[in-house]
């Protein structure tokens, strides 16, 4: 698997007279982890959909372009996006419930172009990166755990053997153990060469796993830059991060420590 | 006991017949949501072809053509019709398909007029007699050809990369279309197959003992409809089970209507009906109709 970088430009979306999206630029470097964080409303899911070429499936269209390996591909349908290598782990996890866990993963590898020897390949990938799924294989996906659930919604995106994967909230829903241990699948993917975009709410989780991070707020690109400079200041701890102010902070462990006294009274004694 | 038997080998032939039929609905509510009303001129059409071209070319080309015929008639539909309104409403397209129905059926009948039409076929009236049980050939072949076109199908729907695409895009078209599957095509597949499939039911309503092809043949087509309904409109198991209720019940009701005239004539014809209502008030969903399956 190899890597390949997307440029997204002046990115605008709506669903019928409700924008969703503002000229939104962002870029994902070849073999890079780029996370987009926001909270509810904020376009996250939309922004995927763009580049997936699917929001026409929730009555929505965008403008703006979408490169990807140098190529554009906003104006192409939905398979021709998955068949140049780009990938998407839907929000919920969306696997298909009535069907066996190996019914699940062949469904994901109809949109590569790869012929039966690539498409083995990819399977044994994917075995090897969860080994649940091949214990698994004929059991109905609806009746998997949430975390096993992600897992094959991982590995069916991942049989199409792409070089850009798109991650829709890989967390939510899941117990904290779980998250991490996407996570470090998430790591280990991207170590073998696949371009990584992840949208997350769980910003604490996405900016470690990250080198570049996007806020957005009602459709637009508020802040941006580096992973770990956007961790430590403030204006992301304390929206993201569920980090207070750090003189908030003190007052609260103060106040802990002695007996609470109101100031005025203080000053009297 | 023999008229019993009799009667229910030709229901279970008949019942297979319209098993094909329902089958192809639900194909194409699977894979659609559509449900669709223009089934029953599909099947009309491939008939057609079938009985035109028979005397020229042969029983058994003439019947591939028809086959195909059906299955291009069923695509053009899906590619000039349906392919316009997706992501509409489902049931705005199914009230096109209303408007698609009456415009083949109307010119299907103007072209058939008052003529009776032979397709045919090699088994003609001729009957195969198992001690006191007699049995007409055409019935064993319906039987025979519809089971192995079933089979067929339900193997390729199980295990071929177009059934699992069929699948996935039947339960959740915008995770389907994500996989890179394309849902054009599949659509455009389940409506050629279920036209091929209604052709060979075609066939099958026009040999003996009925006369031939004719203007009403589609109306034998509508029994499908409760055959669909009744194994709920999204199974295929549903479909072959209902289609095996509504022949048998069908037969019966036909066979013993003289021990019950005090019901009125024409029993046979109602049967299938009142035992999809009898259903229905048990179990809305259909016999095998989706029930939610996921843990939360």
């Amino acid at each position: 698997m190899q890597g390949a970088a997307l440029t997204v430009r002046d990115l605008s979306a709506s669903y019928g007279p409700v924008r969703a999206l503002r000229s939104v630029s962002l870029d994902v470097p070849e073999g890079g982890v780029v996370t987009v964080l926001g909270g509810n409303g904020a376009g996250k899911s939309t922004l995927l959909r763009a580049i997936s070429r699917t929001l026409a499936f929730h009555g929505g269209s965008a403008t703006g372009t979408v490169q990807f390996d140098g190529k554009p591909v906003h104006a192409q349908g939905a398979d021709r996006i998955v068949a140049q290598g780009i990938c998407q782990v839907p929000e919920g996890r969306q696997v298909f419930a009535r069907m066996t866990v190996e019914d699940n993963l062949r469904a994901g590898a109809l949109g590569s172009r790869g012929d039966r020897g690539a498409k083995s390949a990819a399977l044994r990938r994917v075995h090897e990166l969860f080994p649940v799924l091949a214990d698994r294989a004929h059991q109905r996906a609806g009746l998997l755990s949430g975390g096993e659930q992600q897992m094959l919604a991982v590995g069916r995106a991942l049989m199409a053997e792409p070089k850009l994967l798109l991650l829709d909230e890989p967390s939510l829903g899941l117990a904290p153990m779980m998250a991490t241990r996407i996570a470090d699948t998430v790591r280990e993917i991207n170590s073998q060469g696949v371009s990584v975009l992840l949208v997350e709410q769980n910003a604490a989780l996405a900016l470690k796993l990250a080198t570049t991070a996007y806020v957005l707020e009602v459709g637009e690109v508020t802040l941006s830059g580096d992973a770990d400079e956007l961790a430590a200041s403030d204006e992301v701890r304390r929206r993201y991060l569920g980090v207070v102010d750090e003189d908030a902070a003190a007052d609260a462990s103060q106040a802990a420590a002695k007996h609470p006294v109101l100031a005025r009274w203080e000053d009297v004694r | 006991m023999t008229t019993f038997i009799e009667l229910l080998l030709n229901g279970v032939s008949m019942g297979s017949v319209y098993a094909l039929i329902a089958l192809g609905f639900v194909v194409i509510f699977k894979a659609t949501e559509v449900v669709n009303f223009a089934h029953a001129s599909l099947l009309l059409a491939g008939g057609y072809v079938t009985a035109v071209l028979h005397e020229d070319i042969g029983f058994w080309p003439a019947l591939i053509v028809g086959i195909a015929g059906a299955a291009l008639v069923g695509a053009a539909i899906e590619f000039l019709v349906m392919r316009r309104y997706r992501g509409k409403d489902h049931s705005v397209l199914a009230i096109a398909t209303i408007g698609v129905d009456i415009l083949l059926v109307t010119d299907l009948t103007r072209r058939i007029g008052t003529d009776v039409l032979a397709v045919g076929d090699p088994w003609g009236d001729s009957l195969l007699e198992i001690g006191p049980v007699t049995i007409a050939h055409t019935r064993i072949a319906a039987f025979l050809a519809a089971g192995l076109l079933i089979t067929a199908f339900l193997l390729a729907f199980r295990y071929t990369s177009w059934g699992v695409a069929m699948r996935a895009a039947a339960e959740n078209a915008e995770t389907a279309a994500l996989m890179g599957i394309r849902l054009g095509r599949v659509s455009l597949g389940a409506w050629a197959v279920a036209g091929g499939l209604a052709a060979v039911a075609a066939l099958f309503l026009t040999v003996f003992p009925t006369p031939g092809l004719e203007r009403a043949t589609s109306l034998a087509a509508l029994k499908a409809f409760p055959a669909a309904i009744l194994g709920g409109l999204d199974s295929t198991t549903g479909a072959l089970v209902g289609g095996l209720i509504v022949g048998v019940t069908e037969s019966l009701a036909t066979g013993y209507q003289s021990d019950l005239t005090f019901l009125g004539r024409g029993l046979g014809e109602l049967a299938p009906y009142l035992v999809m209502v009898a259903i229905l008030l048990v179990r809305p969903a259909g016999l095998f109709g989706t029930k939610e399956l996921a843990r939360v």
